[in-house]
């Protein structure tokens, strides 16, 4: 699972350009959230965190449909299940290598939320901790109906029309835990939204990785 | 079933599709004219005689999809692929009829069209969610790969409906509360069951029917070209 993690981070670090190019269309997209809703700053600071988030859920489509694109030259993708491993390691390898793009591509357009929106937290570690809890679940199902969509023809469309629907409660726990910690928390909520993250998470790492190898099987 | 019966008619989807118009037709007379109007909210809720049962079975289908998932993942029987199509096929018409039944009944009672309750919010993400395995289904030519792959994300999605329900809920909630037949009058709950059954019928027959549809395509799809059957005919 090292050496398949391995491969994923050089891979990913070979094509840095294309994070930058994910982060610049996720800021531009930050951008033009804000046409939608009119020069108000109040506004914008109320759904700074809808922003963000779908700003990185538009992204994610992007890094996750290119993630199988070197398995899908030459075949490359049948080499790796003919090794002495299982197909799950492969997926774990690939699931934590989107994760991480995610999570950092995430506290990546942080800064541009809370400058273009005026939107800043003090408790900067749980609003990492909300990134990556988020971030994990774009990517176990991304990483699953990538696979599945990048030996389709049409991907582009494919990806997003699986995947959005299925992380409605994952996006919706991103979103009002991030904006509790944007907008404050009186209720004291934010515990409960997180731990709803977390089982979303726990559910599909698991499930993903259970059903990923009939997936890839030829 | 359908190996043996490809060739020959199918008679009993027709029987129960004809049992359910007779059920159909027997309860919303019942319940447009016998039943009483309901006390706060008028004529409008008669609505509920097609709208509750449409709910149930919409469950049933997507439930019926999610079993033939598990059984086609385990088997690979393509009986199983055939009736999950269908299944998802029948569940995504009727989560869509719910929808708009729902918005009709809404418009009236709470004054608009739709609302971001958990039950309804949940329909609308199980109709979507269901719509792009249709659309994967369409995108798959590989008649394996696309049983599996369906399958899989039926699995996923099936698994996602409970989560989207309970995150909804701690979201945003307005919706009735369900009744209990034993808080309703009979005059409600007649026709509520009998409607019920009838478009558990009318499912069936729809299943039945369409899971043939998708057996024989099926076979159509991995039979070879006609001449290399004329060929291996002759060499037989």
């Amino acid at each position: 699972m090292i050496a398949a993690l391995r491969k994923e981070m050089l891979l990913q670090w070979r094509t840095r350009a294309q994070f930058l190019a994910v982060f610049v269309f996720g800021a531009t997209s930050l951008l033009l959230f804000s046409f939608a809703v009119g020069p108000n700053a109040e506004d914008l600071r109320k759904f700074s965190a809808g922003f963000l988030w779908l700003g990185l859920l538009l992204s994610s489509t992007l890094t996750l449909s290119e993630s199988f694109h070197a398995e899908m030259e030459n075949r490359a993708l049948e080499g790796l299940l003919l090794l002495p491993a299982d197909p799950r390691v492969l997926y774990y390898g690939k699931a934590i290598a989107n994760w991480l793009q995610l999570t950092f591509l995430g506290i990546a357009l942080v800064p541009v939320m809370v400058v273009l929106y005026d939107a800043g937290t003090t408790r900067i570690p749980m609003l990492i901790l909300v990134v990556a809890l988020g971030a994990a679940g774009l990517s176990a199902p991304g990483t699953l109906y990538a696979a599945m969509t990048a030996q389709v023809k049409s991907k582009q469309t494919l990806l997003p029309l699986l995947l959005f629907p299925l992380i409605v409660p994952a996006l919706l726990a991103s979103v009002k835990s991030t904006s509790l910690l944007i907008l404050g928390d009186p209720m004291g909520s934010l515990g409960s939204w997180l731990s709803l993250l977390g089982a979303f998470d726990a559910i599909y790492w698991a499930l993903c990785g259970l059903l990923y190898g009939r997936v890839v099987e030829e | 079933m359908h190996e043996t019966a490809n060739n020959r008619y199918p008679v009993l989807p027709f029987i129960l599709i004809g049992l359910g118009v007779l059920c159909l037709a027997f309860g919303s007379y019942f319940g447009l004219f016998v039943a009483p109007p309901e006390r706060y909210m008028g004529e409008v809720q008669r609505i509920m005689y097609v709208h509750v049962p449409t709910a149930w079975n919409a469950l049933l289908a997507i439930t019926f999809a999610f079993v033939c998932a598990i059984v086609f993942l385990f088997n690979g029987n393509f009986k199983w692929d055939a009736r999950l199509e269908a299944g998802i096929e029948v569940g995504v018409l009727l989560a869509f009829l719910l929808c708009v039944q729902g918005a009709i009944w809404a418009k009236p009672t709470w004054g608009v069209w739709w609302d971001w309750d958990p039950r309804l919010t949940t329909t609308a993400v199980l109709l979507f969610a269901f719509l792009g395995i249709l659309a994967l289904r369409k995108f798959v030519e590989d008649p394996v790969k696309r049983g599996i792959w369906s399958a899989v994300a039926t699995i996923i999605a099936y698994v996602d409906v409970p989560i989207v329900y309970f995150s909804v809920r701690w979201w945003n909630s307005l919706h009735q509360l369900q009744s209990s037949p034993a808080t309703v009058s009979s005059q409600f709950y007649i026709p509520l069951r009998v409607n019920a059954f009838g478009i558990l019928f009318l499912m069936t027959g729809f299943i039945m029917l369409r899971a043939r549809l998708a057996s024989l395509r099926h076979v159509n799809e991995i039979a070879p070209p006609p001449m290399m059957a004329e060929e291996a005919g002759e060499l037989a």
